[in-house]
């Protein structure tokens, strides 16, 4: 067993596409349920129509990559519209099961040979990282320190994705302690109260959704300029996984969800390293490493469930500030 | 899916080369093109306001992956090729410059799959000139071609009798979901697991040579088990601890995640068949094409649906269950043990979803790890469309859904099929939120 190979491995992980869209991700959802207390299961909808939305304008209306990122970011702001305008009115729960069909109805529309000419159908859609990667000003070749040498391309996504992540952080955190921000929270805490004050509650959820989902589509064109779009990445497991993570940093706070996607990601590339060899050194006898990397979305749900049970303000939360109200 | 080459190089769109150089690459499996001008010899259909195309196929199955190509002149009288692969509805479609004259269409011999034999005298060559219409349709059909006109309402009739045996099926699973949210009010995402575990009960226990006949009343025991483990073991300790039911909802997708993975541990990525998964068609049912398992399935279904209602409604802790269902504190309040009722309310929901899980792996057909979670969200929509909460609400919305899903294909293709049911969900929400039979009250 290479342990150092696995430990150099996890390490990588840190700053790999996939991690920085689902620190976004988490930021985004932060907003909504962290702050506004919004039940939104649709994670992966909202990240699949900002991937979509990137490299369908690339390649089939020929935008350059940052129109066709604000076209991917605009599409989410109308699929928030189409959610929260029969949702937002009603229960929690609500939101929930709609948000999650809704996503689902978008992957299964990516997913349809009917459109195949514009999603790809099963395959996806890649080859339209060719504008992004043309307008990267960085030397060529392949260079960085220890497990973080990658090629010039890839420096570039980790350049654009961790520029992205600070502005989401700034953008949250000046939110959050402006007026709006105060509103947002009370909705949280009692919807009733804050609208007997006379704010519109419906418009400030809806605010809160948008703005939310803005950010999780970003997440969504991040991955998109690292790696191909596949609308089998897009599935519901994704959109709970982003949930842990942010439950594992802490829903609502600020730096909760960069720290718990980061070390989300960590700790499935450790152990789904670590357990393989584990299984191959003949330490888990009863499993074959197949099992073993399946072990590890055991472990993912069990470590879900016991975050909510015995820790749901996360590590960085402060039990005062209740993400839980209902 | 085209792909065509002109003498005369046409104005090239940058856009649509880029478009086509992932189409072709996708076409030929080739992987990733490096960029927008790797396609610069290719054009596309989209280029060209006409187009001919049409089907390969033999008599019954589409042939993907045939070659197709068309060959004439366009206005300028230069000589124009253009070639297209069959998708795998066996679809080809090539975009040409011009309406006028005549084009030959070829079948490309070489290019059909082995196995495919090719009737005497077969024309692989026609030709084909343009109508009123942009498009023209030339099939190619090998073989023997039995053509099968199937009316409309045949069609409709056979779809809305599997539509029916689906919502049925989709019925048993509701039906304990809704029984649970009315009791906790807990939207349990691990239902889907709960259905698979009946399947994979029922196909342990056929593997440990039993008979079918008695493997699945011992994968409902099994499942019926598995529900009071659950309460006793997760469930009962988190109300105990006062856990939010948004906190509750949160660990049962928790619980579907860990669950999900164990089974694909133990049963991998394969699909696994019951025994009796392929039977005789009933003959002299007309347009409907029913299996004897269907029915044996179907009428499962309702004798469990009667009996549930009949338990539901007529024995002391159906009523018992109704009154916890509409006032917890109240039906403590009045000397019945919650605690006791929500116990049973699980071993119910558990054995009903066990039961539709085996239904389900004879629909499918097959058993697979996510068969469960497959249908999670239609079993949410039927429970919502009946109204949450409500036991005969979440029947008759999985009738519709089940209805609804398999009629829908009579229009919408058969990959989108679901869609059709979560719209209905989003829209119904827009309407009348407490769904079909629901109360207005219940959407706080």
């Amino acid at each position: 067993m290479n342990f150092l190979q696995i430990i150099s491995n996890t390490l990588a992980q840190i700053l790999a596409p996939a991690t920085l869209g689902y620190v976004l991700a988490a930021i985004g959802l932060s907003v909504h349920f962290g702050f506004a207390g919004l039940l939104n299961m649709g994670v992966a909808g909202f990240m699949a129509i900002g991937a979509y939305g990137f490299a369908i304008s690339i390649l089939t209306f020929g935008l350059p990559w940052p129109l066709a990122a604000l076209i991917g970011l605009g599409a989410a702001v109308v699929f928030a519209l189409i959610m929260g305008i029969p949702t937002l009115r009603l229960r929690g729960d609500y939101l929930a099961i709609v948000t999650i069909a809704a996503a689902e109805v978008l992957r299964l529309l990516f997913l349809t040979s009917t459109f195949r000419n514009v999603t790809g159908s099963a395959d996806g859609l890649s080859g339209f990282q060719s504008g992004f990667r043309m307008s990267n000003p960085l030397p060529p070749g392949r260079w960085g320190w220890g497990p973080w040498t990658y090629q010039s391309d890839q420096w570039w996504v980790i350049i654009v994705g961790l520029i992205t992540i600070t502005i989401a952080v700034l953008l949250v955190w000046l939110l959050m302690r402006s007026p709006w921000g105060r509103v947002i929270r009370g909705i949280r805490e009692d919807e009733d109260a804050v609208g007997s004050l006379g704010k519109n509650v419906f418009a400030f959820k809806m605010q809160a959704l948008i703005i939310g989902g803005v950010i999780i589509a970003a997440g969504g064109i991040v991955t998109a300029m690292g790696t191909n779009v596949n609308p089998n990445v897009y599935v519901t497991s994704q959109t709970f996984y982003v949930w842990t993570a942010l439950l594992l940093g802490g829903a609502a706070t600020i730096f909760g969800p960069v720290l718990g996607a980061v070390l989300f990601w960590v700790v499935r590339a450790f152990l789904s390293n670590l357990l393989p060899a584990l299984v191959q050194i003949g330490w888990l006898p009863f499993l074959t490493t197949e099992q073993s990397q399946m072990l590890v979305f055991v472990l993912v749900g069990a470590a879900l469930m016991l975050l909510v049970i015995f820790r749901p303000q996360g590590i960085l939360g402060n039990k005062k500030e209740l993400t839980f109200v209902r | 899916m085209a792909h065509g080459r002109t003498a005369p190089l046409p104005r090239l769109h940058r856009r649509v080369v880029a478009a086509l150089a992932f189409l072709a690459a996708a076409a030929a499996g080739v992987g990733i093109l490096a960029g927008p001008a790797s396609g610069a010899s290719a054009s596309s259909f989209e280029d060209f306001p006409f187009a001919i195309k049409g089907n390969v196929r033999t008599a019954g199955e589409a042939i993907a992956g045939a070659t197709v190509r068309v060959t004439g002149k366009d206005a300028e009288g230069a000589d124009f090729e253009g070639e297209a692969t069959t998708d795998d509805n066996g679809a080809w479609s090539v975009g040409v410059p011009t309406k006028e004259g005549t084009w030959t269409v070829e079948l490309v011999e070489s290019s059909l799959p082995a196995g495919v034999t090719v009737p005497d005298g077969f024309a692989f060559e026609q030709e084909v000139t343009f109508g009123a219409t942009s498009t023209v349709t030339r099939n190619f059909t090998l073989g023997a071609a039995e053509r099968q006109t199937v009316g409309f309402w045949d069609q409709f009739l056979s779809r809305a009798v599997n539509g029916l045996n689906f919502g049925l099926m989709l019925a048993l699973a509701a039906i304990g979901l809704s029984l649970v949210f009315g009791t906790t009010g807990l939207s349990n995402f691990a239902h889907g697991e709960m259905v698979t575990f009946g399947a994979l009960m029922a196909l342990l226990f056929t593997n440990l040579s039993l008979s079918i006949w008695i493997a699945i009343p011992l994968a409902v025991v099994a499942s019926a088990a598995l529900g009071l483990a659950m309460d006793s073991g997760i469930w009962r300790p988190l109300r105990r601890k006062g856990l939010g039911t948004v906190q509750v909802m949160i660990v049962s997708i928790g619980l579907s995640l860990a669950l999900r993975y164990v089974y694909q541990m133990f049963v991998g990525g394969r699909t696994a068949q019951l025994p009796g998964a392929v039977s005789q068609t009933i003959p002299g049912l007309g347009p409907i094409r029913l299996t004897i398992t269907d029915v044996i399935s179907m009428a499962v279904s309702l004798i469990v649906i009667v009996a549930f209602a009949w338990w539901l409604m007529r024995t002391r802790i159906g009523r018992a269950t109704r009154a916890v269902s509409d006032n917890p504190s109240l039906a403590a309040a009045s000397g019945i043990d919650v605690d006791q009722v929500i116990r049973v309310v699980w071993v119910v929901a558990a054995a009903l979803a066990g039961l539709s899980g085996v239904l389900w792996a004879y629909f499918r057909p097959g058993i697979k790890w996510d068969m469960g979670t497959s249908i999670l969200l239609l079993i949410f929509a039927a429970v919502t469309l009946g109204g949450l909460g409500t036991a005969f609400g979440a029947l008759v919305g999985a009738i519709i859904v089940g209805l609804l899903v398999e009629v829908s294909t009579l229009w919408i293709p058969s990959d989108l099929k679901y869609v059709g049911a979560l719209v209905v969900l989003i829209v119904i929400l827009l309407f009348r939120p407490q769904g079909i039979l629901g109360r207005r009250e219940r959407i706080g």
